[in-house]
């Protein structure tokens, strides 16, 4: 793999992202395990403003997503616990208004670390029974919202020998549906689930006005896609994600610009940037799916390298997620889904186009 | 370009290090300029035929892209009002317009803009020595650009580019790319050089050069807009669906080679095919046998005139 050259060096990038996600596999662990042997010190949190109230953060985990209003301030994914304190003063660069709630797109630790401390320094609104019932509790902290699967998997056993996620770092109220809505800061926010993409609760949040679309690890702009099938990714959900991303924006009319996407990962997007990553991940499923009908084992499929005209943007040869495990994975689940025909048919050798 | 001209560039590059940034005295380049298309014209105007790579300094991962890339992928809505990235749109057919902006209260220069017709592009090369911005900012068509002058030649570097093609036949540009341009005038003839530098996809810089005749009246409106509308032009396309060739069994894979009787080797590109020494290499390697003379009565698609630039 050559290395490339970017405004950040690609050992750094490789180091951050794999750091960022490694926490995938352990769930309950994920903060922990995250933190071991990553120094948050020297981390410097990057504001970058989207939209006039739009803003995203960049540290060491998962990007920010930060929208502020009248009505107070939303938070989508809190990077790790340690740079709670780094996220909340830049937080406070922008405003002072109340934090308002939470938004988790995922359960990994790179995106959920800072829960506990960022829904504390904030406070929600209620009244009557709620608070009647609740009482102080009931304002206290900021909401916690995720989809259902996020609190399953976080309120599990976790693995042995792993910490469980405290409790506050817990969302306080789920979704089960498609897609919950309502509207923020004179804003219609839209929290829209893509089942079994990256993992099994994903969440994307669509500002609608400020026409803005946080994705989670559904879209990065600096490694393959990230299949966490511990925690129930797929690959076709993954590019079903990509494709629904496409659904919600809006290009300019020259393919640039309108709809500005804050990926999980790397720089700011629009859609023409997940249009080449959709492109990327659909090609290289398509081939592995080809190779998988044509009877080809794992080898001779990774030999056929089918990432090759991909590597040098996105692969990586060490690290948690690594190139191989991209293929093997899709290997995996195409066989799953697409045994492999029976030798001599040779049906679909003259077809010659990804499906 | 040959490594001559490369060393050429070099020694300017080096040079224009050397002049202090952001000076502001350098020649005007305002004006109405149209492309002459004298210098490769079958790649730039008729266009570039498939599995065409010679003089590409490309990786086999970009070999391997451009093979895999099926024309079809622009009939896709999301990709039909696709950009050429500024280091292509000087190559195809286009009205260019370029005029200052100057501060009103000092006069001094803050930007050079191009108009291109093509696609309606509107290009800023800033010249107020504002920095560059940082990794996380977003890549447009035709990047961030920063310009300083040495003497009287104009020095652009670009960043933060949209990923793209250096050859409209799939040969593809990372949004990694770093492009550096030097502008010259002379009289009404400007002369437009650029090195483009891809840690993705290229093994060396790419050099090309283009001019342009300054027009001596304004062009009517029409011909300086470009309007996308993207349609569904397959309709019985699975959605989702991103045509591509298999790796290896792209259908006309040795149909430019065999048409124009150039080795294998040659028209699979690589820094090699760049240089003289590789006319050599050519003289030992096998010429693939023609294509089939046509049917009586049938009409062939012969590449040259029967593309129109997008």
């Amino acid at each position: 793999m050559t290395a490339i050259q970017t405004g950040f060096s690609r050992r750094a990038r490789v180091l951050s992202v794999a750091a960022s996600l490694a926490v995938g596999a352990a769930v309950a662990a994920a903060t922990a395990v995250a933190q071991q042997g990553q120094n948050f010190d020297n981390v410097q949190i990057e504001t970058v403003k989207v939209r006039d109230d739009v803003y995203m953060l960049v540290g060491a985990g998962g990007n920010t997503t930060i929208h502020v209003g009248s009505d107070g301030i939303m938070v989508v994914d809190t990077q790790f616990a340690p740079l709670s304190a780094k996220i909340l003063s830049a937080i406070r660069a922008i405003s002072d208004a109340p934090i308002r709630y939470v938004v988790n797109t995922h359960l990994h630790g790179d995106h959920i670390g800072g829960n506990e401390a960022i829904s504390k320094a904030g406070r929600f609104r209620a009244g009557g029974n709620v608070v009647g019932d609740l009482g102080a509790a009931a304002t206290a902290t900021a909401v916690i919202i995720a989809h259902e699967n996020v609190l399953k998997r976080l309120s599990a056993d976790p693995p042995s020998g792993q910490p469980q996620v405290p409790f506050a770092a817990w969302p306080t109220e789920t979704y089960i549906t498609r897609k919950r809505e309502f509207l923020f800061n004179d804003e219609a926010v839209q929290i829209i689930h893509e089942p079994n993409a990256h993992t099994d609760g994903d969440s994307m949040v669509f500002f609608r006005k400020s026409d803005v679309l946080a994705t989670g690890d559904l879209f990065t702009t600096v490694m393959y896609p990230y299949i966490d099938v511990a925690n129930g990714g797929t690959i076709d959900g993954y590019i079903n994600a990509l494709n629904a991303i496409m659904d919600v924006t809006v290009a300019s009319n020259v393919n640039e610009g309108g709809t500005m996407v804050i990926p999980g990962h790397g720089r700011l997007s629009d859609e023409q940037d997940v249009v080449e990553y959709r492109n990327m991940a659909t090609i290289v499923r398509d081939r592995i799916k080809e190779y998988v009908k044509r009877g080809m084992t794992l080898e001779q499929v990774k030999a056929k390298k089918p990432t090759l005209d991909f590597d040098p943007r996105y692969g990586m040869d060490t690290g948690f997620w690594t190139t191989s495990m991209f293929v093997e994975t899709i290997y995996k689940q195409m066989a799953e889904a697409n045994p492999p025909a029976k030798p001599a048919q040779g049906k679909n050798q003259q077809k010659g186009k990804s499906e | 370009m040959t490594r001559v001209s490369v060393v050429a560039l070099g020694v300017w590059l080096a040079i224009g290090a050397s002049v202090p940034a952001f000076a502001q005295a350098g020649a005007d380049f305002s004006g109405v300029w149209q492309p002459r298309y004298h210098e490769d014209q079958p790649d730039r105007i008729p266009g570039p035929e498939l599995t065409d790579y010679t003089g590409l300094p490309i990786n086999d991962s970009a070999r391997q892209y451009a093979n895999s890339w099926d024309p079809s992928r622009l009939t896709l809505p999301e990709e039909q009002c696709r950009v050429h990235v500024s280091p292509y749109i000087y190559r195809g057919p286009l009205n260019l317009r370029i005029w200052e902006e100057k501060d009103p209260k000092t006069q001094d220069l803050i930007a050079i803009k191009h108009y291109s017709s093509t696609f309606e592009q509107t290009r800023t090369i800033w010249m107020d020595g504002r920095p560059h911005p940082g990794p996380n900012a977003p890549h447009t068509w035709m990047g961030f650009s920063t310009g300083r002058y040495d003497g009287d030649m104009l020095i652009v570097e670009t960043t933060h580019l949209k990923k793209g093609w250096v050859r409209r036949n799939g040969v593809p540009m990372s949004d990694q790319a770093k492009m550096t341009e030097y502008m010259v005038r002379n009289g009404d003839v400007l002369s437009h050089i650029f090195v483009l530098v891809d840690p993705v996809y290229l093994t060396e810089p790419l050099v090309k050069s283009q001019e342009f005749v300054r027009s001596t009246r304004e062009l009517p409106a029409g011909t300086w807009l470009w309007v996308c509308d993207p349609v569904l032009e397959i309709a019985t396309r699975e959605e989702g669906e991103v045509p591509a060739y298999w790796p290896g069994e792209h259908p006309f894979k040795d149909e430019y080679a065999r048409r124009h009787q150039l080795p294998e080797i040659a028209v699979q590109g690589g820094a090699a095919t760049m240089y003289p020494e590789f006319q050599e290499v050519m003289k030992k390697a096998t010429i693939p046998p023609p294509l089939p003379k046509p049917q009586p009565g049938a009409t062939r698609v012969t590449g040259a005139g029967q593309q129109q630039g997008r």
